[in-house]
This record gives structure tokens, sequence and C-alpha cells, in this order.
């Protein structure tokens, strides 16, 4: 049994290369991140969220687009946030304490993900690992076990996937969603934010497809 | 030097319930109110239109309807002995602001408070006797009872257009509703809302396990409406945004929609957005305000001489207020003497979600915020709180106010946060899982209190609040006891999977999740000036010309959503003043 199921993980690797999430992205060049960390957004929001026939994967509904617009929203430089110190350690229920806004907590910890890549992978980048060493790596970092300078692997795992699963659900005015494509794929009918007719219906699925805020149907 | 604006009769420090029916109330009496919020004004237009409003990125995430804690915060700790740290980003709770409040982005739940729910610590004494209470549990009575707000329940259930059925009407049981309700004296102004699938099955399974469901009464209009003021709602069309959003459709009460548009053609009215109050100014007795000093949006300091001053910001910054000025004596722990910051409480909720297969189709995104079914049996007089082994009760729930997959997808126990896995998770979830909370009491203690913090200051330069709150085993218990029920309740309906989130002995309160909005407490009322900041008219004992109405007069709170107890008692003290107050200025209950 066991090489069968080898075999069909090896499979599924194949269809997978980053080359071909890339071409989604479009003419798209950032403005926030640098070519670094570029290759890093490109390569991590793949992972987390993949190509299959499930749906589209991150840079296909051009997640890694919103990620760099979201960055220069005043959300992602602590707008809303408290950020005044003193910045003192605390028990994990009180949330993050640190100095760091949405936009440097990705960019410090690309750096620190990189540099730590550098040093276990002889010298490459998280970008240039194969997709199971950085999903090997990924994981650490969610579970906490990953030391990096500067900020908690864990904090920026966290903010990371939060980006990412925002930019694969928001509306497509923010840049990801692309074609409503991550709405297609689990059923959300958008904005159309009028369900009279349908309250009662028990006995067949939602009919209509998604509505955009630019008023696209999808 | 700051900039003294003419005397005015009333200040109003914030726009939302409270001091919109505080201001409705004055100018009914003729005086000449100057209402000052923190925030922005707004209106359903053009602040709440479609489509623009119900952008998942800027309702949820971005917050646009939430204060932001760049500017106001509080810091929190477990206990006494603990360093606070500043709540930094939003999570446990979402204080508003603008006009509106966080009656703008409220859900809609209206309920009454129960009979017993105002007599709680005599109940508990009477019902198990005086050891039941545990000896650090500061539970009290409210000095009023249930007959004294029943006018004022039912008026504010028509100034919101509540939707619901009566179970007790003039004291005769009629079916349809909360048999165990206390008295009403007329039907809901509107019948229930229709139910989505949830909300159905609720009934199902709570028939089959002895239990008394009824409509969740629900400030969201199931019909055309003009309330007592002549303004205007339209039927609930179960868009999905109601939390966190202001309401597209004139369909959920609001101050906005509810009472502003009366307030805002009035001579004697005056609303000053953008109006961000330091601090109540008091004379050199220090037992009388002279007004409020607040900063204009330019930022210029501003003084505003009042004969009355309502502080009607939102629980947690009342309290913040009263300290700050001086406005009766902070709370000490230690010594268990002082009023202000004492009894802070909150609520105990917790959830459980239904997994199904793609034949039931639950539409998680079809949504309204206080729609949905829930049963009293395991609450008030209905409990037995001995065999259950915990004061107060709960109400379990179905409700649906509308997700969306920026809200959050709950995926199935097992499955994991990202990968091909949590996309076939999310799409397997997204339109056949829906929830039902629990949403229990919270006793107060003498440890759970409000003060000002030592380190952390606010954008005005001023010291945060500081809240010391942890869970005790009495509401651990309580939620292990009501979530058990919950889960039973569940299995009736034969989902594909189920998960619960009990909370578990020695947890402590986590304030990066989302729990609920009611905090309550930290300048209660109460009948005797050593142990509560208010009388029974939520009047300061110490500074008689400032009234505090809020949650944050709750001596506890009890197994319901505030707003309706918050609205009842903001009309009571209101009528106090207008027929007491004003004809005879001073205190209204002698110590």
């Amino acid at each position: 049994m066991l090489p069968v199921a080898v075999g069909l993980a090896g499979c599924a690797r194949e269809a997978d290369k980053p080359a071909d999430s890339s071409r989604a992205l479009g003419d798209y060049k950032p403005a926030f991140f640098t070519a670094a960390e570029w290759a890093f957004m490109l390569a991590a929001c793949d992972r987390l969220i993949p190509a299959d026939d499930i749906g589209p994967s991150a840079a296909q509904a051009g997640v890694p687009e919103f990620i760099d617009r979201h960055m220069q929203t005043p959300y992602a430089s602590g707008e809303i946030w408290y950020m005044q110190g003193p910045f003192i350690e605390a028990a994990p229920q009180f949330g993050y304490q640190g100095r760091l806004a949405v936009r440097d907590i990705l960019r410090v910890g690309i750096k620190g993900i990189d540099a730590h890549c550098a040093m276990q992978f002889n010298g490459r980048r998280f970008a240039e690992l194969e997709h199971p060493e950085q999903e090997a790596l990924l994981k650490t970092a969610e579970a906490g076990k990953l030391q990096l300078e500067d900020i908690s692997a864990k904090e920026f795992f966290t903010q990371l996937l939060n980006e990412t699963r925002m930019g694969y659900f928001c509306d497509p005015k923010h840049g990801g969603n692309k074609n409503m494509s991550a709405w297609k794929m689990i059923g959300y009918p958008g904005v159309r934010a009028d369900y009279s007719n349908w309250v009662e219906v028990r006995d067949q699925p939602y009919p209509l497809p998604p509505v955009d805020l630019a008023g696209k149907r999808g | 030097m700051a900039i003294v604006k003419p005397k005015v009769d009333a200040v109003i420090v914030g726009m939302g319930w409270t001091g919109a029916i505080m201001a409705k109330e004055l100018t009914d009496a003729g005086l000449r109110v100057v209402a000052l919020e923190r925030g922005p004004d707004r209106d359903t237009q053009p602040d709440f239109a479609y489509p623009r409003v119900v952008d998942e990125l800027e309702g949820s995430i971005h917050r646009k309807f939430l204060q932001s804690l760049a500017k106001e915060t509080i810091t929190a700790r477990h206990g006494i002995k603990d360093t606070a740290v500043p709540y930094r980003q939003i999570g446990s709770f979402k204080p508003g602001t603008g006009v509106g409040g966080a009656g703008t982005h409220w859900s809609g739940c209206h309920f009454r408070a129960l009979r017993e729910d105002f007599n709680l610590r005599s109940s508990m004494r009477q019902r198990y006797g005086a050891k039941f209470i545990p000896e650090d549990m500061t539970i009290a009575d409210f000095p009023l009872t249930y007959d004294d707000l029943e006018p004022h329940f039912d008026h504010f259930e028509r100034v919101c257009g509540t939707s619901g059925k009566a179970g007790v009407l003039n004291g005769v049981k009629v079916p349809g509703g909360n048999p165990f309700e206390a008295s009403r004296s007329r039907e809901f102004p509107l019948p229930p809302n229709r139910n989505y699938l949830g909300a159905e099955l609720f009934y199902k399974a709570a028939r089959e396990m002895g239990y008394s469901a009824y409509p969740i009464p629900a400030s969201n209009a199931s019909a055309v409406y003009v309330n007592p003021y002549g303004c205007q709602m339209g039927p609930c069309n179960f868009c999905g945004f109601c939390s966190d959003y202001g309401c597209l459709n004139y369909s959920k009460a609001s101050p906005n929609v509810s009472i502003l548009p009366v307030l805002r053609l009035r001579k004697e009215f005056e609303l000053r957005a953008h109006a961000q109050v330091l601090k109540v100014d008091l004379d050199a007795t220090r037992r009388r305000a002279t007004g409020v000093t607040y900063l204009d949006a330019e930022g210029k300091e501003i003084e505003q001489p009042a004969e009355l001053v309502l502080l009607c910001a939102f629980s947690l910054f009342n309290v913040h207020l009263m300290l700050l000025s001086g406005i009766g004596k902070p709370y000490d722990p230690a010594s268990a003497t002082g009023t202000v910051g004492r009894n802070y409480s909150y609520q105990n909720l917790n959830r459980v979600t239904l997994f199904f297969d793609d034949t039931v189709q639950a539409n998680g995104f079809i949504g309204i915020g206080g729609g949905g079914a829930t049963f009293d049996d395991l609450n008030g007089n209905q409990l037995d709180n001995a065999k259950a082994g915990f004061v107060g009760g709960g109400v379990i729930w179905a409700r649906q106010p509308g997700s969306g997959p920026i809200r959050g997808i709950t995926t199935a126990p097992g499955v994991p946060n990202w990968g091909s896995a949590w996309k076939q998770g999310v799409k397997d979830a997204f339109r056949h899982s829906f929830y039902y909370e629990v949403q229990g009491a919270c006793m107060s203690y003498r440890a759970n209190y409000l003060d000002l913090d030592p380190t952390y200051r606010d954008a005005f330069g001023r010291p945060l609040l500081r809240m010391t709150f942890d869970w005790n085993d009495n509401e651990i218990r309580a939620s292990q006891f009501l979530v058990g029920k919950a889960l039973d309740l569940c299995k009736v309906l034969n989902p594909k999977a189920l998960s619960g989130d009990a909370k578990q002995p020695g947890e402590h309160y986590n304030i990066t999740r989302y729990q609920s909005t009611h905090t309550c407490g930290g300048a209660i009322m109460g009948a005797d000036p050593k142990t509560s900041a208010l009388n029974r008219y939520l009047q300061s004992w110490d500074v008689p010309n400032v009234f505090v109405p809020g949650a944050n007069a709750f001596p506890q709170n009890n197994g319901y959503n505030p707003t309706g107890l918050v609205g009842a008692l903001t009309y009571w003290a209101a009528k106090a003043i207008r027929e007491q107050y004003i004809k005879s200025p001073g205190a209204l209950v002698r110590t």
C-alpha cells in the first residue's frame, strides 16, 4: 500500500510548480514588497492555499497582489491598533504585544525566515526550497517551534495566514479573489445582501452566482 | 486657555442608545441639550448605503464602525498581582464609535430581564441558603423591580419595532412565547421573523428534549413599521450584515434610525461630532459638576458648561470618565471599599457548531442579527442551581447574524488551517453548517474590577482604564453544564460532526477571541452608597448632577443581551429627571 500513496502524493506535487501559479498575477508589479519579499510571498501563499481541483490557488486568485496593496493601507500601519509602549511579554491570552504593525510583522518575518533558510539550506532562500521543505518550515512556524530573529515565528505565521485568507475571500476590488473564484469555490453569493425569498427554502441549493461590489456577476 | 461655550441645561457624552434616549426625553421636557460624540456623524445614507457597507474587509477587518484602539483602549490582566498589558487589537469585545455607537453595529437581540434577575442575591439565598453564594462573589440585587421597569421595557420595544411573541400577557400564559418570562402589558409591536434552517431545526430539537423554545425578541423588523416617534422601518431582508455593520435597509433598530431623525429637527438639540470628552469638570466642593472639557475636531480644548451631565458612553468608558474626573471613590479590592470600578462582569458565551453533508442547505450567509430561537428552561428560576452546581443561568439559542468568508469559516474537527484539506474543509462547511450558542450569565467578584492603569496612556495623554478579570470556577462549571446541554440538543439533529468549546477548569480569560460586547458593571446601581456608584435612578451618589446610564449599572450580568435592559433603565432614569430632578435638582435618594 505504501508505494501507491507516495506515488499519488508525488503526482499532486508535479501539478503544482511555482511558475504556474505566478502566471495568474498578470502584470502586477509589487509596490510594497521588494523582489526578494515578493518571491517569498508568491511561494508561501501558494503553500497555504495550493493549486488543486477544489479551487484556485492563492496566487491564481491574486492573493499576493491583495497583500501588496493591503500593506499600503492605514490598517497595515497600525491605524486601529494600540501602538504605544512599553512592550512587555504577556500570556498568549492577551494577544500580540510587540511594537510591529502588520506590514512590519510580514517584512521582519520574511527576512527572518529567509535568513533561517540560508543557514539551514545551504544559502537557499525560502522561495528556492522544494515544496515539501517549504511546507515543513511553515508547519514549524505555525507550531511556534521556529526561532527567528526579531519576531515570533508563530505571530508572523498567523498574520501571513490571515492576510492570505483575506486576499482569497475579499471583494475583487481589493485585488484578490480574481473573478470571484474563491467565492464560487465555497458557494458564497458575494454581496447580494438580499435573501428575502430564500429564507425558508430547504430542498435545493441557493441558485444564484456571486455578485461583487462593482456589480459584476460571477 | 480652553474656549468656553455658552452654558446649556444638559450635556450628553456619547450618542449611542443611551445618549439618544436621554436627548429625546430631555428635549421633550424643554431642556437645551448639547450632545458630544467622539466619532463621526453617521446616518443610513450615506454611511450604511449599499453596496459599500457590505464590504467585509472594511467592516470586519478594518472595523470602520468600531473605535480605533490607537486613540482609546483598556489594559487587561487576570489577577490583582499581575501587570496589565494593553488591549492592542480588537478581540473579545467591540466598542463602537460615531453617532449610533454600538447601537449601530449591534445584532438586534432585544430581551427584557427576568423578574428574578433583579433580586439575584436574595433569590439565591432564599432558594439555596446563604452559603450557596461563594464568599468572594459580590452579586447584588438591583435597587428596583421588574414592575418598576415594565412600562419602559414596553416603550423601548415600541421605539425599536421589536419582533417577537409574548409568552405571558397580563399574567396569562399565551402559546408561542417564553412561558417563563415576566408578564408583559402588551404583545410585541411586530410578529416574529421567519426561520432559517438552523432556527427551524432548533425548535425541532428543543421539542424533543422537552424545552420550551420561543422566538428571540429581535429589533430587526419583520414588517413595515412606524415607531411612536414617527420613525420608519422596513422589513429585514436577511442580508447577512448585522453584527459589525450599520443596517442598509432601515430594518435594524438603532439610534440613527429610531430616534435621531426626530432629534435632528429639534432647535433645543445640538449634536457635535468628533468631540472627544476628556473629563467632567467639578467645582471646588467636588460634589457638583460644572460641565465637561472636550477636544473638538481640530483638537482645540473646549469647555461646555452645563447644569446636568449625562455620561452616555460605552459602559467601560463611562467608568473611565468617572475615574478620570474624580466622581465617586475608586474601588479598592484589597479593602473592598470604594465604589467606582466595582463589580465588573461580562458574559459567558460558548458556541457549538453542527456540520452536515451537502444535502443540508444551512446557508449561513443568510442572516438576521436578532432573529432565531432560544429557551429559558435552564435560566432564572427554572434552573435548579444546587443540582447544576453554579449561581446564575443562561440561554441556549440558534442565531445566524450572517456569515461571510472574511469573517471566518469554522471547519469540522480535524480539518487543518491551510493546504488542500483546508480548502475542502471550508467548501464542505460554508453552506452546510450552522451553530448554536450558550449565553451564560456572569457573576461579579471581589477581584474582578476596573481602575486606572499606572503605566499606559491613551492618545490624549490620559491613563487607560485597567480591567482585572478572569473566569471563576462558578462560570467554568456553568459553561460545562450549559455546553453539555447544548451538545445533547445538537445530537437530536444527527450532524455529521459537532464541535463545542466549553471552558476547561483553570482556563483563563482570552481577550484575543471575540466573545461578546456585553461588558457590564464598574459603576453599578444599588441601594447602598458604600457598595454602589449610582442610586436607583442611575444618579451618582457623590455628584448628583451626573447620571450614568448603561450596562455599567448592572451589579452582575444575566443570561440575556443587555440592550433591552439598558434602554429600559435609561427611560426610567430620564423619567426621574423629568418628573423629579428638574423641579428640585439634587439627590433623588436620601442617604
